[in-house]
């Protein structure tokens, strides 16, 4: 008995020697030089960005820049990646210098430690550049600065020329005339509609629900308020829960096969999306190319236009980096340089947030909407009437509930669904932040 | 223990020092040839549910706004993650949704397996082992590769059935419906599973001694007398085995679920329990309850995995003891 208590402890040490080995293994990776004290040492930093072609735009940097040199790691996307991030902050080591986050996941990482604070740096400085929405997104409101913006995403209404011509129905410009346009499409083709209302992308939701003035969370002295079922957000579900009960509006999640071929055939005839809607239209449905056009999205007040964001991310400095200055020089230079940022548009095909930036760089229409040379001035207009919306610290439990009840609102079809969904969205969500120990108003 | 059982009489009689040489090759060598083994056990299998062990036993604890350095540090939860987990409506719903599932799909998986099993063994069957790769190759197909296919197939926008159906004045109900969609899902889990239970029959059908066919027929026994009377009997313990292993999948559906969920409105991010541990850990960012939940559901596969074995061991096994 004792014997074989031995050879068990052997292979226990054994196991744990193993163990310890696996670990140390990462943290070679997180040790970089500190000496920032001297401006000609070489400073090595690690991006991980997961836009297109990231790594052509950051080559620029490195051949003008000797001293600091950026290594751009490939990532899956928005959501793995601060997974990763969070996983490597935990675990001590492991982070890079610098990761492309999206807003919605910044209180999230701040909230865990993961992200430095640049309010020190040159990015400070900056602020000039952005509008002020997308600023407070990067500040939550506070002195602190935890990332540089990068790009945006002002929604706009694309729709199928063609058909509204067809028709003969005229651009909606509030959400009435909506209403209206959406009649008009079904009824002369009961198989065809307006638009769908999607459960499988909160941030498209959360972009409508700003628009009409909504911001989810809200920061109160110490404590945090959540403010989702309230006079705007409701609104907006109400509206949309009242054109799917009519029929009028389809209720098939995007990105779906059976959407993809709706927009190919002209069933769907058109798409409230944002600055970076061209590339997917293109990729769903490239026979479609030079039917579609864009206009502003349609308002609830047309004397005071407004507009929604979705999507969009930023550069933000790690907490694990140990070139603070270097990688916010670095973050402020690829956002703000206009030669950085015309070769983030040309090679990421992305909608800068930095608003002189995005005038000369924008010059020429992308070419899905070949037949609509003022594609960037509309959406220019829009970026500048993105109203300012606060994320909170648990935005992906909030998204996920999203996800749950207005995937079975959409499914009964009944307007009242709709609005009980919006309240359940605020129960799980501040249930979720009392439960975890924040102070919840 | 090896230790303590008496050596051959040539140990005793060679003295001390040889007695310990073999000691050495008797009781070390074996413990050195499993080492690998255990290491590897103790680093990937046990080594992970201390771990999760550990995890569900913690939360997460925040003060103030939860902003910035030192605001968020981790407590002992106690037993909250498990009550939390065992008294959630969404956990309870997601084990009903399992069990329903599991009840439509467990015995239609092994009916129809018995019966490929019995045809392919059959003696008037043709083409037996183009049948049998055909039956056992889309078990060959990932489950995600096989969901994305089905879902395209049950989208009435795309779908060639509703197309024909269509042509001929019929509208097909889609089984993406919230009242379908379990059956959906069953039958993707059917049609990439039924070809692996076959295979695990079949082969233990051929293991049969041709001798006691000869007898039956001598008896005047028919084909289908024999494949009830003797051919089922026989290979019982197969059944058993594959309808454990069903019972196991069933608990653990994951795949076909969360590929079709995108697809449409029917399916929560908590339709499988699964599907919830997933969901608390990657979406919620909530380790601690996650981990509490995947420790519930191990324990309850375990319970059932023994209990069905209790019941059924006697039937099936009770002729080789």
């Amino acid at each position: 008995m004792r014997k074989s208590f031995r050879a068990g402890a052997v292979a226990m040490l054994a196991a744990a020697t193993m163990l310890a080995a696996g670990c140390s293994g990462g943290s070679t990776a997180g040790s970089q030089s500190a000496a920032t004290s001297d401006p000609n040492q070489k400073v090595e930093l690690t991006y991980w960005a997961w836009a297109p072609n990231l790594d052509k735009v950051v080559e620029l940097w490195n051949e003008k820049n000797p001293t600091i040199h950026v290594t751009v790691n490939k990532q899956d996307g928005g959501d793995p990646a601060v997974t990763k991030l969070l996983t490597a902050v935990k675990a001590g080591s492991g982070a890079p210098d610098l990761i492309q986050a999206e807003y919605q996941k910044i209180p999230t990482l701040v909230a865990a430690d993961a992200l430095a604070d640049l309010s020190g740096t040159v990015a400070n400085d900056t602020k000039s550049h952005f509008p002020d929405g997308v600023w407070n997104d990067v500040t939550l409101g506070g002195d602190a600065l935890y990332s540089v913006p990068q790009d945006t995403g002002p929604m706009v209404f694309y729709y199928r020329a063609d058909i509204f011509e067809k028709l003969g129905i005229a651009v909606p410009k509030t959400w009435d005339e909506y209403a209206a346009a959406a009649k008009t499409v079904h009824a002369a083709d009961p198989e065809a509609h307006l638009g769908t209302f999607s459960s499988n992308d909160a941030g498209w939701f959360t972009g409508m629900a700003q628009q009409a003035g909504a911001s989810w969370w809200g920061v109160d002295g110490d404590a945090w308020n959540v403010k989702i079922a309230e006079e705007p957000t409701e609104k907006v579900a109400g509206y949309w829960g009242g054109l799917v009960e009519e029929g009028v509006i389809d209720n098939k999640p995007m990105y779906t096969p059976e959407w993809n071929t709706a927009l190919n055939t002209g069933k769907q005839v058109g798409w409230l999306s944002a600055a970076w809607g061209p590339g997917v239209l293109e990729g769903n449905a490239g026979a479609t190319a030079g039917l579609w056009k864009a206009a502003p999205m349609p308002q609830w007040d047309a004397s005071k236009p407004s507009t929604g964001n979705w999507g969009g991310s930023s550069t933000a400095v790690t907490s694990q980096s140990k070139n603070l200055d270097a990688a916010a020089k670095f973050a402020t230079w690829l956002n703000t340089d206009p030669e950085a940022i015309k070769a983030l548009v040309k090679e990421a095909g992305i909608y800068p947030a930095d608003t002189a930036g995005a005038e000369s760089s924008l010059t020429e229409a992308p070419a899905f909407f070949s037949n609509q040379p003022d594609f960037y001035k509309i959406v220019g207009e829009a970026a500048q009437n993105v109203g300012s919306f606060t994320y909170g610290p648990n935005v992906n439990v909030a998204y996920n509930a999203y996800n749950d009840q207005f995937a079975k609102a959409a499914q009964s079809k009944e307007k009242s669904a709709f609005l009980d969904a919006v309240s359940t969205m605020q129960q799980v969500t501040v249930d979720d932040l009392k439960k975890t120990g924040f102070t919840v108003k | 223990m090896t230790v303590t059982r008496p050596g051959p009489a040539a140990d005793t009689a060679a003295g001390t020092p040889r007695k310990s040489q073999n000691f050495k090759s008797r009781v070390l060598i074996p413990y050195a040839m499993l080492a690998p083994g255990i290491i590897l056990f103790l680093v990937f299998m046990a080594a992970p549910i201390i771990y999760t062990l550990v995890l569900s036993f913690q939360k997460k604890k925040v003060s103030g706004l939860g902003l910035g350095k030192g605001s968020q540090s981790t407590a002992f939860a106690g037993l909250d993650n498990y009550v939390s987990a065992l008294s959630d409506p969404e956990f309870l719903g997601s084990v009903l949704r399992v069990l329903t599932y599991g009840l439509i799909l467990i015995p239609l998986m092994l009916g129809f397996a018995l019966l490929f099993a019995l045809l392919l063994d059959s003696r008037r069957t043709r083409a037996g082992s183009f049948s049998r790769t055909a039956i056992f190759l889309p078990y060959a197909v990932p489950a995600v590769i096989s969901s994305l296919l089905w879902g395209f197939l049950y989208l009435p926008g795309v779908s060639p059935f509703h197309f024909l159906a269509r042509q001929f004045g019929m509208e097909l109900p889609s089984l993406l419906d919230p009242n379908l969609v379990t059956f959906a899902i069953c039958n993707i889990a059917l049609w990439g599973g039924v070809g692996f239970n076959m295979i695990v029959i079949y082969t233990s059908l051929k293991a049969v001694p041709s001798e006691i066919y000869e007898a039956a027929k001598l008896d005047g026994c028919s084909e289908i007398q024999t494949a009830i009377r003797i051919k089922i009997p026989i290979i019982a313990p197969s059944l058993v085995m594959t309808a454990l292993f069903s019972m196991i999948a069933t608990l653990q559906v994951f795949a076909e679920p969360t590929t079709l969920r995108p697809l449409a409105n029917s399916l929560s991010t908590s339709w499988s329990p699964l599907m919830l541990v997933y969901r608390d850990a990657f979406t919620r960012n909530d380790v601690f309850s996650a981990a509490a939940t995947s420790i519930v559901i191990a324990l309850a596969t375990f319970i059932i995995s023994f209990l069905f074995l209790r019941i059924v061991q006697k039937r099936a096994f009770g002729q080789e003891n």
